[in-house]
C-alpha cells in the first residue's frame, strides 16, 4: 500500500460527511499521534471527527472500499497503545458522539454515545440512586467506547465486575460498514453472545456507536479505611486473610513506600507516616453488614501488625484517601522525570512472593519501581521510573516491565488485567497463549473483519491474513478471505 | 421439565465418551461426520434438535476437578464434572460457584453450553459473569483456550462468551475455569402475596430499587382467566445479623410502612412447610418454598427475556393457564404455556420490550414445525460468519442454534 492511498480518501470523506470533520493538516494530525502510551507515536494519514453514527458508517465504508485501515479512538487515555494510528490509515475519533440518549432507572439502564465520559454515566444515574460500576482511575476523562474496547476495570471491579459485566447492548459498525445491534435492554438474547466477545476486542472487531449499560443501586453505606503497615508482606497477607474470611470488599488497593512518597508530594493525602505499604479498603452495602465486616477487617489487619488504621469519618476524608490512590500514577512524575506503567495479574495468594521478586528484579536492573495496584484482584501496576534524558533508560524500563510480565505468567497470571494488549504487549500474547488458542481468536477476528482493516497490528503477536490456515491444516487449500462474507 | 424432552437422545450412529482433551481432539481430527456434544443430557430440549448426529460425544468422562485454589477463589474443572459434585467440594472451604440452575445432575459443560442459570443471578450474574477461562476443542481438532486462571484478565478475545449458550456449535467445551464466591452463612426469606401483574412488579421493584441486597427476588406466578396471582419471594443470604435486619426492612417495604403490623414473623427455625403462614400476609421465614428456583413443567416451557421493567406487560401477554417463575427484577422468566399457545403472536407482543421467548421443552407432538428460537435478528449474518469460521463444514451440533445455524 502506498502512503498516498489513505490521504486520497480526504476528498470522498469530505464529500460524504462534511469538510470540517476531516483533518489533514499535519499540525492537527500531530495531536492524534499517540494515546496514553506516549512512547509509541504514529501520525495518521487523516483524522475523521465523527459526530454521529452516519459519519462513522460513511468513514468505515469509504475505508473498506479502498482497503484502507482505520483505527477508532475515544479519549485516547488507553495505556497499551490500542488507539495508536496506522500511518497509512484513517483515525476515527468518537469524542463528539457524547450524547446520553436515555437514562432509564426503571430498567436500570443508560444508553449513550461512545464519546460519553465514564463518570458522566454515573452522574446521569445518580439522581435515581443508581451508579455505573466500572470506575477506571481515568474515569473523569476516559470514554465509554474506549471502556468497551478495553473491557475497562477499576478499583471497584473486585466486587462489581468489569465493563463486560455491565454492558447489555451496543450498536456496532462492522469493518465493512454494516450496522448491527448486539444485545439490547433485556439481560439476554437468543443466539451467540457476540456482544460478550465484542467487549474487550480492542477496536479490532468494529466500532460501537451506541452503548447500553446496566446501572446498579447505590449502596446504603460506604465505609473506607486506610491501613498502614511496616512491611509489604503484612499488607499482602492482610488482603489474603480478608478474602479468606469470606469478605468481598468493594475495593482493596495497595501502595508501597515509593508510591506513597509520590502521592504525598503531589496531593498531600496525609497517609500514615513511615508506612512501607498502605491498604485502602472500602466496604459497601447494608449498614449492619458493613459494620460487621469493618470490625473483621480491623481485627485481621491488627493481627498482621498494622500500625495505624484510619477510618474515613465523612465524605471529605474518604475522598482524600482515594485522592492519594487515584492520583498515584501522575504523582510519580514528581519523583521521576519519566515513568512507564505496567499492568499484569497474578493469583492474589502469590502477592508476597511476586512483590519480593519484582523488588529483586528492580534492584538487579538498578531501576526504581513504585507499586500502586488493585491488590484484591492481584492486578499489579508497577510504575517503572526512569530518566528519559539518559540514553537507553526507556528501553531498560520496558525490559524490566516485560520481565515482570514473565513473572506474572510464571505464577499462573496474565499479561494484562485492564489496560489491554494493544501494540505494547502483542508480542507477549505468544507467551500467554498457544498457537491453537491464537488461531481460535483469529477466527473470530476474520468473521468480523475478513479484510483486516479494523485496528490492524494490535492484540495479535504476528500479522496474519484471514485466508491462512496454520498448524495441522496447512495441507488444506487456503480459504478465500472474502468467503466469510458471502456465506 | 418434560421428561421426553429432557431425556432426548437423537438417533446417533455412535456414542463416545472421551477421557481427556487429547482424546477429544483425536476424535474430532479422526472423523468427518457430525458431532453433537452433550453432558448429562438434562437440557437437550433447550435447543432445536440437530439436523444429524453421527457421533454423540458425551463429556461425562471428563470428570476431574483439576485445580482448586481456595485462597484465590478459583477452580478449574473439566466439562463433565457435575455442578453438585463441584459444590460439595467447594463447600468444604465455605465457598461456592454462584450458579444455581435446578437441573439435577447437570454438568459444568452443559450449563455453559445451554447458558443455564437460576434465581441467584440477581446478585451473582450468569455463566458469562463467572466463567473466567475455557478450553474447547474446535471442529478440526484445534485445542483452544481463552481467558485464564485469574479473575481479572483482558488478554485476547474472551471466547468463553461465545461458547456460552452456543450448544456446542462452535466447539466442544472440555474444561472450565470459574470465579468462586464465599458461601454466605445465614439465610432469610420474605414472601408476599401478589394480586395482579402490576402489583407483582410494584412489589418487586420496591425491593430491587431499595438499598437492600437480596441474592434473589423470585416471583411464582399463575395466569388466571383475568389476571396474575402468585407469590413474591426475596432471599437474603449473608451474616445472621445482616439477613435479619434486611428481612425486617424488606417486609416493611412490601407491607407498606402504614401496615407493618401485617408482617408475619415466622419461626426462626426453618419450617418443614416452608411458608406455613397466613397466605395473605407478608411473612419472614428461613426456608425456601418448593417452587423456588425450579423450572415450571407442562406441554411447552419457554424461557423469556425482556426489559426488566416490562414484567407486568410480559405477564399480561401470556395466555390464561400459563404459569411459571420470574427473576422479578432481572428481566428473565420461565413459563409453562398451554399447547395451543400462538408462539409467533406471543413473540410479537414481547418485541416492544426487547423480549424473546425460547422453547426449553415441548411435548413431542408439538415439536414438528416448532420455531424453537424465534426471529434471528439483525446480527444473524454475523453469527453465521462466526459459525463458518469456527466450523466451516457445519459438523458441530448442526441446526441446533438460532436460525438453524
Amino acid at each position: 500500500m502506498t502512503p498516498a492511498r489513505a490521504s486520497a480518501l480526504a476528498a470522498p470523506l469530505r464529500a460524504a460527511i462534511g469538510a470540517a470533520k476531516v483533518l489533514t493538516d499535519p499540525a492537527q494530525l500531530r495531536t492524534y499521534e499517540c494515546d496514553g502510551l506516549a512512547t509509541v507515536r504514529v501520525r495518521p494519514a487523516l483524522v475523521v471527527l465523527a459526530e454521529d453514527r452516519d459519519d462513522v458508517v460513511a468513514a468505515v465504508r469509504i475505508c473498506a472500499a479502498a482497503g484502507v485501515p482505520f483505527v477508532a479512538r475515544g479519549s485516547g487515555t488507553g495505556l497499551s497503545g490500542g488507539a495508536v494510528p496506522v500511518a497509512d490509515g484513517v483515525l476515527v475519533v468518537l469524542s463528539r458522539l457524547r450524547a446520553i440518549h436515555a437514562v432509564d432507572p426503571g430498567n436500570a439502564r443508560v444508553t449513550a454515545g461512545p464519546g460519553v465520559i465514564n463518570l458522566s454515566v454515573t452522574r446521569a444515574a445518580a439522581p435515581h440512586g443508581q451508579a455505573y460500576a466500572p470506575d477506571p482511575s481515568s474515569q473523569q476523562v476516559c470514554s465509554l467506547g474506549g471502556n468497551i474496547a478495553e473491557n475497562a476495570g477499576g478499583a471497584h471491579c473486585l466486587k462489581y465486575g468489569f465493563t463486560v459485566n455491565h454492558v447489555t447492548g451496543a450498536e456496532v459498525v462492522l469493518p465493512d460498514g454494516e450496522v448491527v445491534r448486539l444485545g439490547g435492554i433485556a439481560p439476554e438474547h437468543p443466539g451467540l453472545d457476540l456482544l460478550g466477545a465484542f467487549v474487550g476486542s480492542e477496536g479490532t472487531l468494529g466500532i460501537a456507536t451506541e452503548i447500553t449499560v446496566r446501572t446498579v443501586q447505590a449502596p446504603e453505606t460506604v465505609r473506607t479505611m486506610l491501613v498502614g503497615f511496616h512491611s509489604v508482606a503484612d499488607a499482602a497477607g492482610t488482603v489474603s486473610d480478608i478474602i479468606a474470611e469470606g469478605i468481598l470488599p468493594a475495593a482493596v488497593e495497595m501502595m508501597d513506600a515509593l508510591a506513597i512518597q509520590a502521592a504525598e508530594a503531589a496531593v498531600q493525602c496525609g497517609y500514615p507516616e513511615g508506612a512501607v505499604a498502605v491498604l485502602v479498603v472500602e466496604l459497601d452495602g447494608p449498614a449492619v453488614e458493613v459494620d460487621e465486616q469493618f470490625r473483621q477487617v480491623e481485627r485481621i489487619a491488627a493481627a498482621r501488625h498494622a500500625f495505624e488504621t484510619r477510618i474515613a469519618r465523612d465524605e471529605d476524608e474518604r475522598a482524600l484517601m482515594w485522592k492519594g490512590r487515584k492520583s498515584a500514577f501522575a504523582a510519580v512524575g514528581r519523583i521521576s522525570p519519566a515513568y512507564y506503567v505496567q499492568d499484569g495479574v497474578i493469583p492474589r495468594t502469590r502477592l508476597p512472593e511476586v512483590l519480593d521478586e519484582v523488588a529483586r528484579l528492580a534492584d538487579a536492573a538498578g531501576i526504581r519501581v513504585a507499586n500502586v495496584f488493585h491488590a484484591g484482584d492481584g492486578n499489579l501496576h508497577p510504575l517503572i521510573l526512569f530518566d528519559d534524558a539518559v540514553e537507553g533508560a526507556g528501553h531498560a524500563a520496558e525490559q524490566l516491565g516485560f520481565a515482570i510480565l514473565d513473572l506474572c505468567l510464571a505464577n499462573g497470571g496474565s499479561i494484562t488485567g485492564e489496560h489491554g494488549v494493544g501494540v505494547e504487549k502483542k508480542a507477549k500474547m505468544a507467551d500467554q497463549f498457544t498457537p491453537g488458542d491464537l488461531d481460535a481468536m483469529h477466527r473470530l477476528r476474520c468473521a468480523f473483519d475478513p479484510a483486516g482493516l479494523a485496528n490492524p497490528g494490535k492484540l495479535f503477536p504476528t500479522p496474519r491474513l484471514c485466508g491462512e490456515r496454520p498448524g495441522p491444516h496447512t495441507a488444506e487449500a487456503p480459504r478465500d478471505p472474502a468467503l466469510g462474507e458471502v456465506f | 421439565m418434560d421428561p421426553a424432552a429432557s431425556g432426548a437422545r437423537w438417533p446417533a450412529a455412535e456414542t463416545v465418551a472421551p477421557r481427556s482433551t487429547a482424546e477429544t481432539a483425536d476424535l474430532l481430527r479422526g472423523t468427518t461426520g457430525t458431532v453433537v456434544p452433550v453432558g448429562a443430557g438434562t437440557k437437550t430440549g433447550w435447543a432445536a434438535p440437530p439436523e444429524r448426529c453421527d457421533l454423540l460425544l458425551r463429556t461425562t468422562a471428563l470428570d476431574r476437578i483439576t485445580e482448586y485454589a481456595p485462597g484465590d477463589l478459583v477452580v478449574v474443572a473439566e466439562a463433565g464434572v457435575p455442578l453438585a459434585a463441584l459444590q460439595k467440594q467447594l463447600a468444604e472451604h465455605s465457598q461456592m460457584l454462584a450458579l444455581d440452575p435446578p437441573e439435577e445432575g447437570a454438568t459444568l459443560g452443559g450449563i455453559v453450553a445451554a447458558n443455564a442459570s437460576g434465581p441467584r443471578r440477581l446478585r451473582y450474574g450468569t455463566v458469562r459473569d463467572l466463567l473466567i477461562g475455557v478450553t474447547a476443542v474446535l471442529a478440526d481438532g484445534t485445542v483452544a483456550r481463552s481467558g485464564g486462571k485469574v479473575v481479572k484478565n483482558v488478554a485476547g478475545y474472551d471466547l468463553g462468551k461465545l461458547h456460552t449458550g452456543a450448544h456446542g456449535a462452535l466447539g466442544v467445551v472440555v474444561s472450565t475455569t470459574w470465579r468462586l464466591h464465599p458461601r454466605p452463612p445465614a439465610t432469610a426469606t420474605v414472601t408476599a402475596p401478589v394480586h395482579g401483574s402490576a402489583h407483582a412488579a410494584d412489589l418487586a421493584f420496591r425491593v430491587a430499587r431499595s438499598t437492600l441486597t437480596p441474592t434473589a427476588l423470585e416471583l411464582n406466578w399463575r395466569r388466571g382467566p383475568f389476571d396474575v396471582t402468585g407469590e413474591l419471594l426475596a432471599l437474603f443470604e449473608s451474616s445472621p445479623a445482616s439477613v435479619a435486619g434486611q428481612a425486617a426492612a424488606c417486609a416493611g417495604l412490601l407491607a407498606g410502612e402504614e401496615s407493618k403490623a401485617a408482617v408475619y414473623e415466622g419461626d426462626s427455625a426453618p419450617s418443614a412447610h416452608g411458608t406455613s403462614h397466613d397466605p395473605d400476609r407478608v411473612a419472614i421465614g428461613a426456608a425456601l418454598p418448593a417452587w423456588f428456583g425450579q423450572r415450571p413443567t407442562g406441554p411447552m416451557v419457554l424461557r423469556l427475556a425482556y426489559a426488566p421493567a416490562a414484567l407486568p406487560h410480559v405477564l399480561d401477554a401470556l395466555p390464561p393457564g400459563a404459569h411459571g417463575t420470574a427473576s422479578a427484577a432481572v428481566g428473565v422468566g420461565y413459563a409453562a404455556v398451554p399447547p395451543e399457545t400462538d408462539l409467533a403472536a406471543l413473540r410479537a407482543a414481547l418485541a416492544p420490550h426487547d423480549g424473546s421467548a425460547v422453547v426449553l421443552a415441548a411435548h413431542p407432538d408439538l415439536r414438528a414445525g416448532l420455531d424453537h428460537w424465534g426471529p434471528p435478528g439483525d446480527a444473524f449474518g454475523l453469527m453465521t460468519r462466526v459459525k463458518d469460521r469456527f466450523d466451516p463444514a457445519r459438523r458441530l451440533s448442526p441446526g441446533r442454534l438460532l436460525g438453524g445455524l
